[in-house]
């Protein structure tokens, strides 16, 4: 299959008063059209840092280094390009275009003085060639699409009148506007309650179905992830420590830090299970460490995990992690 | 790839001690508040200019006027309009009076107005501002309209009403200007108070039955002391100029003292022929102005909460 | 639940704010918890769930006193609280004790770690030397599992999770036998939600102490607590105990909302019917005459505009709704 989207060795690093935030580092994965892959990770894992960069919104004092950024079949990383202005122009015109982002707070995305109807049709006057008239009823039926009942009537009202739910249904509507081939939705529902998070995920699966759009979803949640995602790679530390499909992840995590993950949730399902949380916090990106991200945290932290980083050990077509207990086994097997 | 890590040895797969383990580290150096706020402040190089600036000129403004042979009404009237010379640094004036004494006596002057000034606006306006904003209701509505009536009336109209009644000197002037100016700190105080009261720190606090005293001084007031130092540091250079507005317009301090205002006004009627007399008070209040903005936005970006 | 002792019980408990704006405008009122009763007996942890303005933040609040209840009353150990003053509000206080939801906001940022921890033992004077208190700083820091040398540290330089630890140490410095939780860890990440669940789990262990756990995250909620609470727009609708409320709710509003809750694994989650309710929560300011659940509800009637459904008991379980009371399900 052809990768819609391809990232190989990315690293990000930000300056920043205290020093240079290592926040991404040497992250390779790539996207398959029509699937939705999950990126999990816990605040400052660098999940949501990885897909700014990749989208070219990533804040002034960051900086991204990257062997290869492919989208499809396009090189879209910044040093591919002749300056800068060309780089914007171009990242313009995929951002509109062919890939839609979802943000987690749709407050800080609508403008709170302008009305819903010309946020939306704004976007289409811009990247469409058609008149303001067809712009206006493309844009009554994306809302009808994204269920807003009286679409007519709701375009002439501002952000304010809408509820958390709607709002982030109008940002569903903005992102699918261009019928976008993939589609990043960063935490899109962590600021809603469960059962407008239920919605809101039928809603990004069926445009997904409709569109036949790449998801990427990234999120903290495993519920979520488990609900939606055919994929799924975890972020410890600035790099993906495991990746793999939902059910390689869910029932064979080979990577300590998921299978801790998986036993600290619950499952509601599940009456008498007993929560193991991971000891510790998570490692400061300030200062990383030189081997393994999780190791301070890691039960089976071995020696050799302080003192370098585990390259990727494959199990099957589409499951790698990054550990050195793969290698320990292995050399026990040939004892 | 293979290679390489065939080459480990097997001693490095032996389970990690956990005297090892580091997992509750912190990376970040412990700070103070101001040690953190110093650090930025020194980076904002007009603001540590400014610094500097002010401190000069306050120790000039000390030192000068003691050292100095010429007292600030001695008149050498053999000498008068003189230009800058090796006696007189910057000259004298019509009356044969050294003019940097003069200068330097109006900075003790316009100095200790433009501080006592801003001091009493953050003493009256915090308190204030914060019993009106942590009590709020019906005690709120009233010290705010109060508050209201005050700024209704124009500001320079207490000033002039005060010279009349308790006359031209320092003490009016003080009195002018602080009557009037509190009530922006306090509006500001009551907006931030109102804000941090509904924080969970202050609800916390309130949980633990801390009284209500503790409650506004040591957990409201303390933080929202960063932008109240800011408007206060720049309501210095305010004082600072109502005073020489006041004095240039010859109600301020009263001669033979001299404040900036004072020495300006005095110098106008010869700017024709001797224009050098006017600019020794004029870049003085000019400095001290730019140096007191450029401390305030240098305050401002160091004790910017959200900066943290 | 053997020990049954009661340790708060709430009756008829309302708390409406005043939003009226200006002094002429016309009289405006938030029903933000509008007539709630329920028990919470000793040692035991009573989970309060239910969406965004639903009113159980504002009904923990109520409790300790935040706010003022408008109707009703709060029996903390058999004495009403609602009007307590003085020395008998103090010592009330020292019993006691929240927990809140915002790690970053809930710490004074210009204290240290242990000038927080200790201001409730300085308030109460419950030791007598300034030695004793240290030294009880020192022990609560290691209870909550951390250092004694973070002690002149301040609140900005931790994580969430350290800093929500700080917060669970203020609160024990008090010997509290009660604590409310207001969504402690909603503000968490993952691995670290399970550390708060488990240290607040032993502490209650060891101390005996009783939770009110507020939050909006089921699967944690169910975990943690002996029996649930479901609030809907200020009124709680049903109430029982915890994997049995899961396993077989019966307010058509628990079913709804235990529909939605996603599951962490794929099969299961993939493949869940979830209940989609019309339309958007009714305005506080403004809620549905009856039952205030009827505007979105399947099954409502006309009956169920007319009156408020009062809880009755089912096996246990405590159901405000006219439908299931008429056996209609």
């Amino acid at each position: 299959m052809n990768e819609l989207l391809k990232v190989d060795h990315l690293t990000v690093d930000f300056s920043t008063d205290q020093g240079t935030v290592h926040a991404v580092r040497d992250v390779s994965f790539c996207v398959y059209p029509q699937e939705v892959l999950g990126i999990v990770g816990e605040s400052g894992s660098g999940k949501s840092q990885t897909m700014y960069s990749v989208m070219g919104l990533l804040a002034d004092n960051g900086k991204i280094m990257a062997e290869d950024i492919l989208f499809d079949g396009k090189k879209i990383h910044e040093s591919a390009f002749k300056n800068h202005s060309e780089y914007e122009k171009t990242m313009q015109h995929i951002r509109g275009n062919d890939m839609a982002m979802i943000f987690q707070d749709p407050m800080t995305f609508l403008n709170p003085v302008l009305k819903i109807g010309t946020q939306l049709i704004e976007p289409l006057q811009n990247h469409t060639k058609m008149s303001k008239k067809e712009c206006e009823q493309k844009a009554i039926e994306l809302m009808r699409q994204v269920g807003i009942p009286s679409p007519e009537k709701r375009m002439n009202q501002y952000p304010y009148e809408f509820s958390g739910g709607m709002r982030q249904r109008i940002i569903i509507a903005m992102a699918l506007a261009c019928n976008p081939k993939l589609i990043i939705a960063d935490e899109p529902t962590t600021a809603l309650d469960v059962t407008i998070q239920a919605q809101v995920l039928e809603l990004i699966q069926d445009m997904k179905e409709k569109l036949g759009s790449s998801v990427i979803m990234i999120t903290h949640d495993l519920g979520v992830v488990a609900s939606l995602c055919n994929r799924i790679a975890i972020m410890y530390g600035g790099k993906i420590v495991e990746i793999g499909t939902d059910k390689e992840i869910f029932y064979e995590p080979k990577h300590p830090y998921t299978q801790g993950l998986l036993n600290c949730i619950n499952n509601p399902e599940d009456d008498d299970k007993d929560l193991q949380p991971i000891p510790g916090s998570p490692p400061d990106l300030l200062n990383p460490p030189k081997g393994c991200p999780f190791v301070d945290r890691c039960e089976k932290a071995m020696k050799i995990c302080k003192q370098q980083m585990p390259s990727a050990t494959a199990f099957s077509k589409t499951h790698e992690c990054a550990c050195w207990l793969n290698e320990l086994k292995k050399r026990e097997g040939k004892k | 790839m293979e290679e390489k890590e065939l080459m480990l040895d097997d001693s490095l797969f032996e389970p990690l001690d956990s005297s090892e383990k580091n997992n509750e580290f912190i990376a970040v150096e412990s700070k103070t508040y101001l040690q953190d706020a110093w650090r930025r402040f020194k980076k904002n190089k007009l603001a540590l200019f400014g610094l500097i600036f002010l401190i000069l000129i306050t120790l000039a403004a000390i030192i000068i006027p003691m050292v100095s042979p010429f007292t600030y009404d001695g008149q050498d009237l053999a000498n008068r309009n003189a230009l800058p010379n090796m006696v007189h640094l910057m000259g004298t004036d019509k009356l044969g009076r050294d003019i940097m004494v003069r200068v330097m006596y109006g900075a003790r002057i316009s100095l200790t107005i433009g501080f006592v000034a801003a001091f009493l606006n953050l003493i009256i306006g915090v308190i204030y501002g914060g019993i009106s904003g942590f009590v709020g209701g019906k005690v709120d509505m009233v010290m705010m309209r109060i508050v209201d009536c005050i700024y209704a009336i124009p500001s320079m109209l207490y000033v002039i009403l005060i010279m009349m009644i308790f006359g031209s000197n320092m003490f009016s002037v003080l009195l002018g200007i602080s009557i009037s100016s509190w009530v922006g700190m306090a509006r500001q105080v009551r907006s931030q108070i109102q804000t941090l009261k509904q924080q969970e720190f202050s609800m916390a606090a309130f949980v633990i039955g801390a009284s209500k005293k503790r409650i506004l001084f040591k957990h409201l007031i303390i933080n929202c002391m960063g932008p109240i130092i800011v408007s206060a540091t720049l309501m210095v250079p305010n004082a600072i100029f109502t005073e020489a507005f006041l004095s240039f317009i010859g109600i301020g301090i009263s001669a033979p003292q001299a404040s900036w205002g004072t020495l300006a006004s005095e110098a106008r009627g010869l700017v024709q022929s001797y224009p050098i007399q006017i600019i020794w008070p004029v870049a003085a209040i000019c400095l001290t102005m730019l140096s007191l903005n450029f401390i305030g936005d240098g305050f401002g970006e160091a004790l910017d909460p959200k900066k943290r | 639940m053997n020990n049954t002792e009661v340790i708060l019980k709430v009756t008829n408990l309302k708390t409406h704010f005043d939003v009226t704006k200006g002094m002429f405008a016309k009289k405006q009122i938030v029903k933000a918890v509008d007539g709630v009763s329920f028990e919470i007996h000793k040692g035991e942890t009573f989970g309060l769930v239910g969406e965004s303005g639903c009113g159980k933040s504002t009904l923990g609040r109520t409790i300790v006193k935040l706010y003022e209840p408008t109707e009703g009353t709060i029996e903390y150990k058999g004495q009403d609280i609602t009007k307590l003053k003085g020395k008998e509000l103090k010592e009330f206080r020292k019993s006691v004790q929240m927990i809140f939801q915002d790690p970053y906001a809930s710490l004074n940022p210009r204290m240290t770690v242990g000038e927080i921890i200790r201001e409730p033992m300085d308030i109460h004077n419950i030791y007598n030397s300034a030695k004793e208190r240290e030294d009880r700083v020192v022990e609560l820091l290691k209870i909550v599992g951390l250092k004694p040398d973070h002690i002149r540290r301040y609140p900005h330089e931790f994580s969430g999770g350290q800093r929500q630890r700080i917060s669970i140490a203020r609160t024990l410095a008090l010997n509290p036998e009660f604590i409310i939780c207001d969504e402690p860890i909603s503000a968490l990440d993952v691995s670290i939600q399970a550390q708060i669940i488990n240290l607040l789990k032993n502490i209650q262990k060891e101390m005996g102490i009783s939770y009110l756990f507020v939050a909006h995250d089921l699967s944690m909620v169910k975990h943690i607590s002996d029996r649930i609470g479901v609030m809907y727009l200020g009124n709680m609708v049903e109430i029982g105990e915890s994997s049995d409320l899961y396993h077989n709710p019966m307010h058509p509003y628990t079913k709804a909302l235990l529909s939605a809750v996603p599951i962490p694994d794929p099969e299961i989650g993939k493949s869940k019917k979830r209940i989609v309710l019309q339309g958007e929560l009714p305005s506080p300011l403004d809620p549905p005459s009856g039952c205030a659940f009827r505007t979105r509800c399947p099954y409502a009637t006309e009956e169920c505009a007319k009156a408020k459904p009062q809880p009755s008991m089912i096996n246990g379980r405590q159901v405000s709704c006219f439908q299931f009371q008429a056996g209609i399900k």
